[in-house]
């Protein structure tokens, strides 16, 4: 699934596996390059062995198995403090008993960098997280997102050529993660870093990453740039868990011209794009996005399946629509649609035929 | 609406103002959480609040002089203290000290200024055996003018003025005032007894003493007054009176009970009248400047003599000087108490440090299996613990032995382990290490792993990392624990008692010497006193340096 064996690599996980307890592995043959000035996101649920990942990038964990390579160097067995990679945690770990000029000076002190030197950059870096003027302050004076601002400064301010972020953005709220979602990519393009980026929102991986790493049981399911990704899920768990997703379970009845026609369980016939079966017969999970179902049937292709439904809810959420369906015997279908002038309403317990196009509907393993 | 445009008080919607209907919505509130705590408060005020505010005042109460000696102190107010005083001063001394000897309170006083001058309790515990003796020159003398003088019936007919004679109340409440404050209790209702005014105009010394006889009689001994023949003290107080040349001329127009008879003995020769010899001549050590000049010193009711005593010094002639060397104990002893505590306290931390580190960064099943072995200690009694140290480091005890066995130490010299100050910062450091871990414990677990990651992240060492961000994090676990368990040092008497011998003992066992052997309870007041205060002043000051507010016992 993922990319192997690139010469280019800047950071490489080559068939890293990880085990805490020595019975069970969360962390299962992971093989991973990143090139150099990548942002790169890894995603899943908790649990997955995304932060196992990344704390065995930064050091904090030792890989069971496998190597780990920063420019092309193995680092298994250098201690963090030697990897010169700056980290973002989760609830930011700022030293409550330093101030901010002290919280950022610490890494170069440690480094033993001059005086002056040490406070042109302390200011360079406050000032490009906007925060010049906070300077003097403890951690504890400043809200959420300045906190989060001074962390990132922290994690930058001894000028890392890679910087981790574990989940940096989980304590604030939406509005101000959506500003510092648009920051920090900004930031990290600028200074052309590279950053790993761990989290468990999909829309924060989709908004910020140049590709995102899909984690599910300790093995990556699809590495791709957000747009491949979801339009493109490689498989059920990647499809399920990237955005909103219908899902109906059949069987493949036939498969011919790169179009698979699908018997859904109550005997419905639909059009889909085949990704992971093979021929009729196999079992199936077929997927279509909210926003790519159809209701008007003259926008369909001519001779394309339609399936019958009802209107079970309608919810106005101001810049969409978003309708509840019984179809198929299921009564969880959703479609979104946009909030035009010329958009019909659809009212409850009205009876509509439903279809799509067989390239927005994916024909998937079934779980 | 309108509440934002009315100017004065802010009112409820009955229109009494917000804050009064607030106070009384809360009431009932507040009431209901008094009274949760109201066990606790009393317990707290009887048993912690009342004993301290007890002591203080013990440390400066000093009225039994006063109390016992009340003639004395008066005649000695006008005495120069140049040399022994006069006649007047010993008759007064007379007076108290026999009323002190009936009610079995003049050895009493005799201890109490024997903290300021030895031998002040022998002399007093001799002369008031020999008070008896000294009076009774005069009732010999009386008898022997006329046997009316051994009736009982006699002296109250005589005292009283006869049936329709009027009283002097006031001698009698002010004779009962002074009983009861020497007897420290209260009495209530009738002697049975009144001096006659007349008579007590013309014989006011033995109107006195018969008197206090009579109200003693009455209340203490619980006799009836008439039938009891008075004290020897009452016939020395008529020889003094017959002695005035004002009071024969008195007598002559006096016609009450006794008349006769005491014209009589007014005119018959009387043994003279001579305290001061009589009193030397039972203990020479009346005669003594120095022994007057303490029973002056001590006679008021408060004195800082005590609290002086506690820090070397005394009260002399020339005013307040530090004792000489060899008498000095208390300063050192304080010096003492104050370093071993510090040593205490820093083995402790020394010691204890760690352990609450790996508590806890140890996943909770391990760390729960430590917290149990910390707190083992307080499941074993104190005294077993501590008797546990001695018979490790005893000279003939394990660790000797093994050193011995070892090639270490040679069996002739033997380490000196106990019954010194070594032994006592052992034991102690043992027996109050669980108090420094447990806050440390506490701090640490709230110091998030994240923060030692962040730092190696930024480029620290193992130490580096250590030492600027989590040292730092876990000083106010450090200060909590250390107040707790140097508070609790400078106040440890047990444990220095049985390992501490003579040079590894607290200024508490000192006080525990003054409440139990040498109940000099005012010194000990006074030395308690100064260990809290000692106590509230290092608070304070760490207040100040570190700030009380970084003290967490825990969260």
């Amino acid at each position: 699934m993922a990319d192997t064996g690139n010469n280019d690599a800047f950071v490489a996980f080559e068939r890293v596996q990880k085990s805490y307890d020595g019975e069970t592995l969360v962390v299962k043959d992971l093989n991973l390059t990143m090139p150099k000035g990548e942002f790169l996101t890894m995603l899943g649920p908790s649990g997955s062995g995304k932060t196992t990942c990344l704390m065995m990038l930064a050091g904090f964990e030792t890989a069971t198995h496998g190597e780990i390579k920063l420019d092309g160097v193995s680092i298994n067995n250098i201690p963090p403090h030697k990897r010169g990679i700056g980290m973002v945690f989760q609830n930011y770990a700022l030293f409550p008993h330093m101030t901010i000029a002290e919280n950022l000076s610490f890494p170069l002190e440690v480094r033993k960098i001059g005086r002056s030197d040490r406070e042109a950059k302390v200011r360079r870096a406050l000032e490009m997280v906007e925060m010049g003027g906070f300077g003097g302050r403890r951690p504890a004076q400043l809200s959420g997102g300045q906190q989060q601002r001074v962390a990132l400064a922290r994690a930058l301010v001894f000028e890392p050529e890679l910087v981790l972020m574990d989940e940096p953005l989980g304590a604030l709220d939406k509005q101000l993660r959506e500003k510092m979602q648009f920051e920090i990519t900004h930031l990290a393009h600028e200074l052309g870093i590279t950053t790993v980026y761990v989290t468990h929102d999909q829309t924060e991986a989709l908004t910020m990453s140049d590709r995102v790493a899909v984690f599910n049981d300790g093995k990556i399911q699809q590495i791709a740039p957000p747009d491949e990704l979801y339009e493109s899920p490689q498989n059920s768990f990647v499809a399920q868990f990237i955005g909103e997703n219908n899902t109906m379970e059949g069987t493949v009845k036939e498969i011919k011209d790169g179009l698979a026609v699908v018997q859904l369980d109550d005997g419905g016939l639909i059009d889909a794009k085949p990704v992971n079966v093979e021929k009729a017969g196999d079992r199936t999970l077929i997927s279509i996005r909210p926003e790519r179902v159809e209701f008007n049937c003259d926008r369909l292709r001519p001779g394309a399946h339609t399936l019958k439904a009802e209107v079970a809810e309608f919810i106005y959420m101001g810049d969409i629509f978003r309708t509840r369906l019984k179809v198929a015997g299921r009564d969880d279908f959703i479609i979104k649609t946009r909030n035009a002038p010329d958009q019909r309403r659809l009212q409850p317990g009205e009876q509509i035929e439903i279809g799509w196009l067989p390239e927005d509907c994916r024909a998937l393993d079934a779980p | 609406m309108s509440d934002t445009t009315q100017t004065g008080p802010v009112l409820a919607a009955d229109g009494t103002p917000l804050k009064r209907s607030l106070r009384r919505a809360l009431r009932a509130q507040k009431m209901r959480a008094l009274a949760l705590i109201a066990p606790l408060l009393i317990f707290v005020l009887v048993a912690f609040i009342a004993p301290i505010a007890d002591m203080l005042f013990r440390s400066v109460e000093n009225q039994i002089v006063g109390n016992t000696l009340p003639m004395t102190v008066e005649e000695l107010r006008d005495w120069d203290g140049t040399e022994v005083p006069d006649e007047q001063v010993f008759r007064a001394l007379f007076f108290d000290l026999f009323l002190a000897a009936e009610a079995k309170e003049h050895t009493k006083l005799g201890s109490r200024l024997n903290y300021e001058q030895s031998g002040i309790s022998s002399l007093f515990r001799t002369s008031g055996r020999d008070v008896g003796d000294i009076g009774e020159v005069f009732q010999d003398a009386l008898t022997e003018i006329d046997p009316a003088f051994d009736e009982a019936r006699f002296w109250y007919d005589m005292m009283s003025g006869g049936a329709e004679a009027e009283g002097n109340e006031r001698l009698l409440s002010n004779q009962i005032g002074r009983l009861e404050v020497l007897e420290a209790t209260n009495f209530s209702g009738d002697v049975d007894f009144v001096p006659g005014a007349a008579i007590s105009d013309i014989l006011p010394n033995t109107a006195r003493a018969y008197a206090v006889f009579a109200a003693f009689t009455h209340f203490v001994d619980e006799d009836v007054v008439a039938e009891e023949e008075p004290w020897e003290a009452v016939y020395a107080a008529l020889a003094i009176d017959l002695e005035d040349p004002a009071t024969r001329a008195a007598l002559a127009g006096y016609d009450g009970p006794g008349a006769d008879v005491l014209r009589r003995a007014a005119d018959a020769p009387l043994p003279p009248v001579d305290m001061k010899a009589a009193f030397i001549d039972s203990n020479k050590d009346w005669q003594r400047v120095g022994f007057w000049k303490v029973i002056k010193t001590y006679s008021p009711p408060y004195t800082t003599g005590y609290f002086l005593n506690a820090v070397d010094m005394e009260k002399t002639a020339e005013g307040i000087a530090l004792r000489s060397a060899d008498q000095r104990i208390y300063g050192i002893l304080f010096q003492r108490t104050m370093f071993m505590s510090l040593m205490i306290t820093f083995s402790c931390i020394l010691l204890g440090y760690p352990v609450a580190w790996i508590m806890a960064n140890l996943p909770a099943r391990k760390a729960n299996l430590l917290m149990i072995l910390v707190l083992l200690p307080f499941w074993t009694s104190l005294l077993v613990r501590t008797s546990a140290w001695k018979v490790m480091l005893q000279q003939q005890g394990v660790i000797n032995d093994t050193l011995v066995w070892l090639g270490l130490v040679a069996n002739e010299s033997r380490l000196v382990m106990i019954n010194n100050q070594f032994g006592t910062i052992v034991a102690m450091t043992h027996i109050l290490l669980p108090f420094m871990i447990l806050p440390m414990y506490s701090v640490m677990q709230t110091i998030p792993p994240s923060y030692l990651r962040a730092a190696k992240s930024l480029g620290a060492t193992n130490w580096t990392a250590f030492w600027r961000v989590y040292f730092p994090q876990s000083v106010p676990g450090i200060g909590a624990g250390s107040i707790l368990v140097f508070i609790l040092a400078i106040g440890y008497y047990i444990t220095p008692e049985i390992v501490g011998g003579t040079t590894g003992t607290f200024i508490s066992n000192r006080i525990a010497y003054h409440i139990s052997t040498s109940l000099n309870w005012g010194l000990a007041a006074a030395l308690g006193s100064i260990l809290l205060a000692v106590v509230l002043i290092l608070y304070w000051a760490y207040d100040k340096i570190v700030g009380i507010d970084n003290v967490k016992l825990g969260g």
